[in-house]
């Protein structure tokens, strides 16, 4: 800085003629000039102020979301994405087997950052209602909205969303930058108690040999994460030993198809999640033999398949019926209520193209989402079961909580690598999302059996929870991450058998 | 941040005689500022007690107890009182007024300053009130919007910076900040610190100064050079945990109101005087329990909230609002509060008309110093 006070001796001559705004706009100049210099000196590596480690969803939304922030602007912030740039000219007429369940929440973060225009130009389907009902007994549980008015949630294809932000991405100024293509082969983490030449910040090595400096990497690459890895942050994880079949159902008729359906079996719950008046997505958890045995079927066969597990009551049991509506009878003298007409799924009739595919469940949740200026956000903190739809939403909720926390870092002036923040993040989100996983994961593992006695008693909650709207509007939480706000607009519907 | 007006007083000043002994005691306990003249203390008055923060900053760290303070207290009069006999002659030895033994104590902390879980833990928490209460007072009587740069075209003085905890932050909000300390250990630290920051190496410069060196630049030859810094530059001094460490506030407000352009503002945060849970620790420890021997300085040094506005306001500034401020060490967090009991944060603006009364008392300005 003292090159920068004594070189400019003419301006000094010129100062006396100046306002004092002026006279700030040849510090800008002299700042120009000092900055010039130290760029040209010392300036190997590109220090940036933010980089996002994966594309994917959330990665991508979270490149966005800071871009956009105001309190953020001019921040040096950068998306790496393996893959390639996906651009969608046109919205493909096959329906993409990889979908999410978009919550009102998740919505509302994708519309700020001007995703959402995008999603609904292209295509996503509201749905009203939900039906869960268990395969053993008649039990059952509807969520809705007041008056069927409001969207619960909407079902879009992950590829949308990707492509939504990535077009939003593009209209960011250049502060924002993605590196399509990019594959990192070597995290450096910053020493704690830094010597005078040790690099502070986070240094990304990538396949093209180029190093990279951040002073806060986020890490959004997937369940496997690298970041998480290197680290090594310890992950609580089991797989549940099965697998998920899912597909693009083709419905035998038209309908107005706002309801999602899911049923679980005593070999893990199955979905049908509609995409349009004539198509649905079918999430069918199941154990790996089956899941191969659906795989190999032949179209029609499958589609039985699918049909039977929707409609067939072979798992019922006289005892279960018996004692189910002893309970249900119990329950209606003392909660007296108007009942609403029981739906039915409606049946299928074949599968799209080639839209069978299967993988591996697992659920995983790191023990920790930050160190020192590393974040985790998404599957690579937490992996849940799809049962509920929730692993989104999940990753949505963690950008728009790390935004806003970054945000007010920035506002106030913090080092944005800054542990403070980084732990109130790490707080409030394991705050919201262990209870998460934890109720899907009971949830699961209550309705992966079919015992008499755990059928019972599942049986029983859900009729007691369907009849008592405290409980419900608590459960509705947990299922479907939807916030305070809506929770109040939840209207319990009567169970109707 | 609402920032609230506080009632002003009118205290009555300081007997003499009081200020007198005060002014004794300072000299003892600072060898080196020692000075017949008035115009030593006023030039070196800062400089001298700089050292002194360095007890301060411990003792924040530590958390503010009773206890922990009567040990500084203790510690501190202890050396001070060994530096008062053992080295004389030291007194008039200006420029070098730094006690080698803090100096010894400063350099093994130097390295913590950016520690945040460390012995400053509680000046990194403090920069949650801090920053903002500079920050929105600059933008209430600021001028255009510079999204994510609040602060952008603004020139601020961090007066005893440190290692730059308040400054580096003041400069990521886009303001072109000096940080100030006479402690050559801590700016290496900071310009350290600093130089891996290539964003905020355009926005902040550090200097081993004092605040008179700086204002006394102005008259001097050295203006014509870095005229950069030279009288009424400044949009904002800052002197956050400062002002409790110095022997000469009417210097320290005089020289502020020298660097500040017409309407700039000032912002101080420092321990009041009469906090009980101090008094406590004085009274107790130092009157009855004997703990720490009587007529212990540090506490001299301390200035209520009415005090420091009389004195700024008789030197040019008008006072905009005085705001308490509470630590908890449990958590670790600041956080506003109604009472000034204990520490609190102090805002004013250099007033247009007084500038040109403050000129007018050459005497009291340290510009004609002979060194």
């Amino acid at each position: 800085m003292h090159k920068l006070t004594r070189a400019p001796l003419a301006l000094n001559g010129l100062r006396c003629l100046l306002t004092d705004k002026h006279i700030s706009a040849v510090n800008i100049i002299k700042r120009g000039c000092v900055c010039a210099e130290n760029r040209g000196v010392s300036d190997k590596k590109e220090v940036y102020d933010v980089i996002i480690s994966g594309g994917g969803m959330v990665g991508s939304a979270m490149a966005c979301s800071l871009g956009m922030d105001p309190n953020l602007t001019g921040k040096r912030i950068l998306l790496l994405e393996a893959g390639h740039k996906k651009v969608m000219e046109k919205v493909p007429d096959a329906y993409s087997i990889r979908v999410s369940s978009i919550s009102p929440g998740s919505a509302t973060l994708l519309s700020g950052i001007g995703a959402w225009e995008h999603i609904t130009k292209m295509r996503c389907k509201p749905y009203k209602r939900m039906q869960v009902w268990d395969a053993c007994s008649d039990a059952l549980i509807t969520f809705d909205k007041e008056d069927l008015l409001d969207e619960m949630a909407y079902i879009v294809e992950n590829d949308i969303i990707v492509a939504a932000i990535t077009k939003q991405l593009d209209t960011l100024p250049d502060n924002v930058q993605v590196k399509y293509r990019s594959k990192v082969v070597k995290y450096t983490w910053p020493v704690f108690h830094r010597t005078a030449d040790a690099v502070p910040w986070v240094q990304v090595t990538l396949a093209s040999g180029q190093t990279l400096q951040t002073k806060l990497l986020i890490g959004a690459d997937g369940p496997n994460s690298m970041v998480r890895q290197e680290l090594g942050i310890p992950t609580v994880k089991w797989n549940y030993d099965q697998s998920a079949v899912v597909a693009v159902l083709r419905l035998s008729e038209p309908t107005e198809n706002n309801v999602a359906w899911q049923r679980f079996l005593p070999t893990g719950p199955i979905a049908m999640l509609p995409l349009s008046d004539t198509e649905s997505s079918l999430v069918w958890s199941t154990s790996p033999e089956l899941a191969e045995e659906l795989l190999e079927l032949e179209e029609e066969s499958f589609v039985d398949a699918v049909n039977s597990a929707f409609w067939n009551n072979e798992n019922h049991s006289d005892l279960i019926e018996t004692a189910s509506s002893l309970f249900r009878g119990a329950l209606s003298t003392m909660t007296p209520s108007a009942g609403s007409p029981r739906q039915l799924p409606p049946s299928v009739a074949g599968i799209g193209p080639k839209s069978r595919v299967m993988f591996p469940l697992g659920m995983g949740h790191a023990s920790e989402y930050i160190r020192q200026r590393v974040a985790l956000i998404g599957d690579a903190a937490h992996r849940v079961h799809p049962l509920a739809g929730q692993g989104a939403n999940l990753g949505f909720g963690d950008v728009a909580c790390l935004t806003q926390l970054l945000s007010q870092a920035a506002f106030d002036g913090k080092d944005l690598g800054a542990i403070q923040h980084l732990l109130e993040y790490e707080t409030e989100r394991q705050r919201h999302n262990l209870p998460m996983m934890a109720a899907i994961d009971l949830m699961k593992r209550l309705y992966s059996t079919n015992a008499a006695f755990v059928v019972l008693l599942r049986t029983f909650g859900l009729q007691a929870t369907n009849m008592l709207p405290a409980l419900k509007v608590g459960s509705i939480s947990v299922c479907f991450g939807i916030s305070n706000l809506d929770r109040a607009q939840i209207k319990s519907t009567t169970c109707q058998l | 941040m609402s920032s609230r007006w506080q009632p002003r007083h009118s205290l009555s000043r300081q007997s003499k005689t009081t200020e007198k002994e005060v002014a004794e005691e300072e000299d003892l306990a600072n060898p080196c500022c020692y000075e017949p003249c008035p115009f030593g203390s006023l030039m070196f008055g800062l400089h001298s007690l700089k050292p002194a923060s360095v007890f301060g900053l411990v003792r924040r760290a530590a958390g503010l107890s009773g206890i922990t303070r009567t040990t500084v207290c203790q510690q501190r009069s202890a050396e001070l009182h060994q530096s008062g006999v053992a080295m004389p002659s030291a007194r008039f030895v200006s420029h070098t007024t730094v006690d080698p033994e803090e100096v010894k104590r400063f350099q093994s902390l130097a390295n913590k300053w950016w520690d945040e879980q460390g012995e400053f833990a509680a000046l990194h928490a403090m920069n949650d009130l801090r920053v903002p209460f500079v920050r929105d007072n600059l933008l209430n009587v600021q001028w255009e919007h510079h999204p994510g740069k609040p602060l952008a075209g603004l020139r601020i003085l961090d007066v005893g910076c440190g290692g730059g905890l308040l400054t580096e932050p003041l400069g990521r909000l886009g303001a072109n900040v000096l940080g100030l300390d006479p402690v050559e250990d801590s700016i290496r630290i900071a310009q350290q610190h600093l130089s891996h920051d290539l964003d905020l190496c355009d926005q902040v410069s550090y200097r081993a100064c004092t605040l008179e060196q700086l204002s006394g630049e102005g008259n001097e030859e050295q203006q014509e050079q870095s005229g950069e810094w030279s009288e009424g530059q400044f949009d904002a001094v800052v002197a956050s945990e400062v002002v409790e460490h110095l022997a000469d506030l009417e210097t320290f407000a005089i020289c502020c109101n020298r660097v500040l352009k017409p309407g700039g503002s000032l912002f101080i945060t420092t321990i009041n005087k009469t906090n009980l849970s101090y008094a406590l620790a004085i009274v107790v420890a130092e009157q009855l329990l004997h703990i720490v021997p009587s007529g212990t300085h540090d506490w001299e040094k301390f200035i209520s909230p009415v005090e420091l506005e009389r004195l700024l306001e008789s030197n040019g500034f008008s006072v905009q609002s005085v705001q308490g401020m509470m630590y908890n060490p449990l958590s670790g967090a600041w956080c506003w509060t109604n009472s000034t009991a204990i520490n609190y944060a102090l805002h004013a603006v250099k007033e247009n008309h007084d500038a040109e009364d403050s000129c007018s008392h050459p005497e009291d300005v340290p510009a004609d110093k002979h060194s």
